[in-house]
């Protein structure tokens, strides 16, 4: 089944986005946050969403979860879980899935941990309003938790307030939330940028570890490469708002289609390879009122030519599960049969 | 004598424009816009009250006593016969009167203290213990017991209800001049040698002037409430000057068959507390919507 | 914890003393001497003279001021020149009826104000939001004790449903108690409320934009519960705050109240003493309701301890 021009991973994937829209702004002159979002998230695989600020990546974990702040609203597309259409249903159904069947981890946990609450019951309320345990067998399995996430003094600590904890603690506190839920999908929105680098290591690890062990699928969200290659199974570069490139992993690095993709990845400094002047992309990412009327990316693109201004691109398959939105691997033509999605 | 450079002088049409752009943004502002149509409604019939009323608030006339509003007395009369409009709006002139006297002294008094507390760390701890103690005494009744104490006279209700004002007003000083003395630019004229009263006048004080401005209205309005209470038990301005309060603690014993003697002098206090309180809203929204006084 | 109570409690000694020289200060600000302005015109240099004895006057300063302070350590507040009993005997007889009075006002207004508060900051921009926060600015406008006299002239006048003052005791009548209560308190209540209503209202708006706002949205918590469990915990240092500022409005505004309504309150006492010149109970019965507001200022301060507990650290 092809979706956006995209070969899906089979029938039974777990999360299905579909030409998913996202504006902030009245009602007469709205400005795109993310246009024409498709994509899908099997069972226990992890997708690493990849951008820069102003990608619209955070807003894409929001928008999946409903908990876009007023201004933003969803304006097209349909999101479906396990086979439920969550678009079609209320604000209240919706909410039931969060902390259900769907989790998030946030980037900043010292903000986004309640200050005068103590950690336990911050996780405890997950297990007994929305999985219905008794508060003894709540407080158990909290501590069960606080251990998973390699918290020494699970027992002490479930009394501690957040200012009590250190960064790293505090993270791993907030994925013991997570956790709390039992959910089928998780999204970490960059659940390490905001730590110290030694301790990254160890949350990635962690959530690696958790993520195989019960085969939670999961969405991490970063801006850091590096990240995506460790985690990942397969990855989606977000650019303005729109996908550039969506594939394997592997193939993101060693076949990158995308010209942004490129650039990216030309952007990391190499201790090899030998250069005066780190690399990087000349111009910068186009504001939410301000698009472009093709290519998002043309103005920046070394291989733009006239017809990438006429309209942006789909995402186009161009290898098995790779699909990447520019024309230039298409002769700069769109292949026939793919139907042209709507410009800005 | 150095010469003015000449970017200085071309420096000031920008500071102009902005100038120009702040006030119009100002003048949007709904409360302010409101608020402030009121206060200068008010004011303006204060000032003009010689030409505007159409009797003598002193001039008594016993046939005509206790009359309901109508035609020719559009706020009836008052136990004596005197026209209640022209006594309510003469009430307001000295009310108003009152209540500048009191935030020019809680201003000057206020910044004062507030600023050297601030400002002067070795002040700090005991100025701010002082306000305390001064804070722990209900306002009404601190200004209640001084103009008891002092006597009766405009002077004394003045004092008493700045006493009343100071110490919060001081707070509010000290608390913007605390985060101002921290920041950069203070740093930087202390380090090219500028005094410390210099700086402090200058620079911290320039910038605190916000959050002042914003407590000022505030104190206005609490100044005209205030004063009303207190003449209303007695200790306001002497008599026969009608104030706000008095009139309606005269009007107290024939609230049953003149209700409108104590009516009208109170709407009048609201009106004019209202659109005060209205102004200062809008001024904390305009110039620092993070403020919570 | 308890080590941040004492902290508290010797940080308020200074307070406390100042607030005494203030209270001790007060006679001293008379134009002239006390004596002869308690007394009128028609006294004799003999009758002034005595008054002068028995207020300590005649004495130096210092001594005047150790005395002072002797007494009233002790609980002995001095005398009433005006009534001939002890000032501490005649404000702790009314001292129930003016604290009852401000309390159910402070309950009130603090209950309905933060409900008030809440529903505008939920409803934020809508009209709800902003009809809301019209009443409680028209509400804080509003001079106090002419609002008491209008009521008295609706309802008890007008439609004769409450009394229009005097005060019934709590132990004779329930009702009676309640009815003679209630204008006054209402009176209390709508002039507060609208203060409370505003901060709630601003300080639940920070709160809502929390990013832990955000995470408890994330659980699937039902939005009143992350209202009331999560934001509204977090909102109540500033609501507290002003709900001490509140609490010294209610005094001062109970005892222009009890002028209105006729109660025999403190506040009434201190008028009548004011407007007499009895200086001991001026002075006694301010040491008094500042001391009480000190008090409540200590207990609020408790509180912010017990709701967030990053503060007992300071």
């Amino acid at each position: 089944m092809t979706m956006g021009g995209v070969v899906t991973d089979g029938e039974d994937a777990l999360l299905r986005v579909d030409g998913l829209s996202t504006v902030i702004g009245n009602v007469r002159r709205p400005q795109t946050i993310l246009e024409d979002v498709s994509f899908a998230v099997a069972p226990g695989e992890v997708l690493g969403v990849v951008g820069e600020s102003g990608s619209g990546k955070s807003m894409l974990a929001l928008t999946l979860m409903n908990l876009l702040p007023r201004p933003i609203r969803r304006t097209a597309g349909r999101i479906a879980l396990g086979g439920t259409d969550l678009t079609g249903l209320s604000d209240r159904a919706w909410r039931d899935y969060r902390g259900r069947d769907m989790a998030m981890i946030f980037q900043e946990p010292m903000t986004s941990l309640n200050p005068v609450m103590r950690i336990g019951r911050q996780i405890m309320e997950v297990l007994v309003r929305r999985r219905g345990m008794s508060g003894r067998a709540a407080e158990q399995e909290a501590i069960r938790l606080l251990e998973r996430v390699e918290i020494s003094s699970p027992r002490e600590r479930i009394r501690a307030y957040p200012h009590e904890l250190s960064g790293g603690m505090r993270q791993r506190a907030m994925i013991a939330i997570a956790l709390a839920a039992n959910a089928r999908l998780l999204i970490a929105d960059e659940p390490t940028t905001a730590l110290d680098v030694t301790i990254q290591a160890q949350i990635l690890d962690l959530l690696r570890q958790l993520q195989a062990e019960m085969g939670m699928a999961l969405i991490l969200i970063t801006h850091d490469l590096g990240v995506v290659a460790e985690m990942a199974h397969r990855v989606m570069v977000l650019y303005a708002g729109r996908v550039a490139e969506l594939a394997p992993v592997e193939d993101t690095f060693y076949q990158p289609r995308h010209p942004y993709t490129r650039a990216l990845l030309d952007s990391i400094p190499s201790v090899e390879a030998r250069r005066e002047r780190l690399a990087t992309i000349e111009g910068s990412v186009p504001v939410a009122g301000a698009m472009p009327p093709g290519c998002r990316f043309a103005p920046r693109c070394p291989l733009a030519r006239e017809a990438c201004t006429q309209a942006p691109p789909p995402v186009m398959p161009v290898g098995d599960g790779h699909g990447v939105a520019c024309i230039a691997p298409f002769g700069y033509e769109l292949p026939e049969g793919v139907a042209r999605r709507g410009a800005a | 004598m150095p010469e003015i450079p000449t970017d200085a002088i071309e420096g000031l049409a920008p500071q102009r424009a902005r100038l120009a752009a702040f006030l119009k943004r100002l003048i949007a502002n709904r409360s302010v816009a409101l608020g402030g149509g009121l206060v200068l409604f008010v004011i303006a019939l204060a000032l003009l009250a010689p030409w505007v009323t159409p009797y003598n608030p002193l001039e008594s006339s016993f046939r005509e006593r206790l009359l309901p509003p109508s035609a020719a007395h559009l706020f009836g009369t008052d136990h004596f016969g005197r026209d209640v409009l022209t006594r309510v709006i003469y009430g307001g002139r000295l009310s108003l009167e009152i209540g500048f006297l009191v935030v020019l002294a809680t201003g000057v008094f206020g910044t004062l203290i507030g600023g050297c507390a601030g400002y002067f760390r070795s002040l700090d701890n005991p100025a701010m213990r002082l306000m305390d103690a001064w804070m722990s005494f209900p306002a009404i009744l601190l200004a209640i017991a001084v103009s008891a104490t002092l006597g009766s006279s405009v002077t004394n209700v003045v004092i008493a209800l700045s006493l009343a004002t100071i110490p919060h007003t001081a707070r509010i000083v000290r608390a913007s001049v605390l985060v101002v003395r921290e920041m950069e630019y203070v740093e930087a004229a202390r380090a090219l040698g500028a005094r410390d009263t210099r700086i402090l006048f200058v620079h911290v004080l320039l910038n605190s002037t916000a959050p002042l401005i914003v407590r000022l209205t505030y104190v206005f309005a609490i100044a005209i409430l205030a004063e009303a209470v207190l003449s209303f038990i007695g200790v306001g301005p002497p008599p026969p000057a009608p104030s706000f309060g008095n009139i309606i603690a005269n009007g107290r014993d024939f609230m049953v068959e003149a209700p409108w003697v104590t009516i009208f002098p109170g709407v009048a206090i609201f009106v004019v507390v209202l659109g005060l309180n209205l102004l200062g809203d809008g001024l904390r929204d305009v110039l620092d919507p993070r403020m919570r006084i | 914890m308890w080590s941040f109570v004492l902290r508290r409690l010797i940080s308020s000694i200074p307070v406390l003393i100042l607030v005494s020289l203030m209270t001790f200060g007060l006679i001293w600000l008379v134009p002239g001497d006390p004596a002869s302005v308690f007394l009128d015109a028609s006294a004799t240099p003999e009758q002034v003279a005595n008054l002068r004895r028995e207020l300590g006057l005649d004495q130096p300063l210092w001594t005047q001021m150790l005395s002072w302070y002797e007494r009233v350590l002790s609980g002995d507040l001095g005398e009433s020149i005006l009534l001939n009993r002890s000032v501490a005997a005649a404000i702790l007889e009314r001292l129930p009826i003016t604290l009852s009075l401000a309390a159910i006002a402070l309950v009130l207004a603090v209950i309905f104000g933060i409900l008030l508060g809440s529903l505008a900051a939920v409803n934020h921009g809508g009209w709800g939001d902003q009809s809301i926060m019209t009443v409680a600015l028209l509400g804080l406008s509003i001079p106090d004790f002419w609002l008491g006299l209008v009521l008295i002239v609706v309802f008890a006048v007008q439609l004769g449903w409450l009394p229009s003052g005097g005060f019934v005791a709590i132990t004779e009548d329930f009702g009676g108690w309640a009815m003679s209560m209630a204008l006054p308190a209402f009176t209390l209540t709508i002039t507060q409320i609208g203060f409370i209503a505003r901060m709630t209202r601003s300080s639940m708006l920070d709160v809502l934009r929390q990013d832990y706002v955000r995470t408890a949205d994330a659980k699937g918590l039902g939005h009143g519960f992350v209202v009331m469990r999560h934001a509204l915990p977090n909102a109540m240092m500033p609501i507290l705050t002003v709900t001490g500022v509140i609490a010294g409005g209610l005094l001062g505004g109970a005892v222009v109240v009890e002028q209105v309504f006729a109660l025999p309150g403190v506040g009434r006492l201190i008028i009548g003493a004011i407007l007499s010149r009895d200086f001991p109970v001026i002075q006694g019965g301010l040491l008094m309701l500042a001391v009480i507001y000190l008090l409540v200022n200590l207990i609020v301060d408790m509180l912010y301890a017990v709701i967030d507990p990053r503060v007992r650290l300071a």
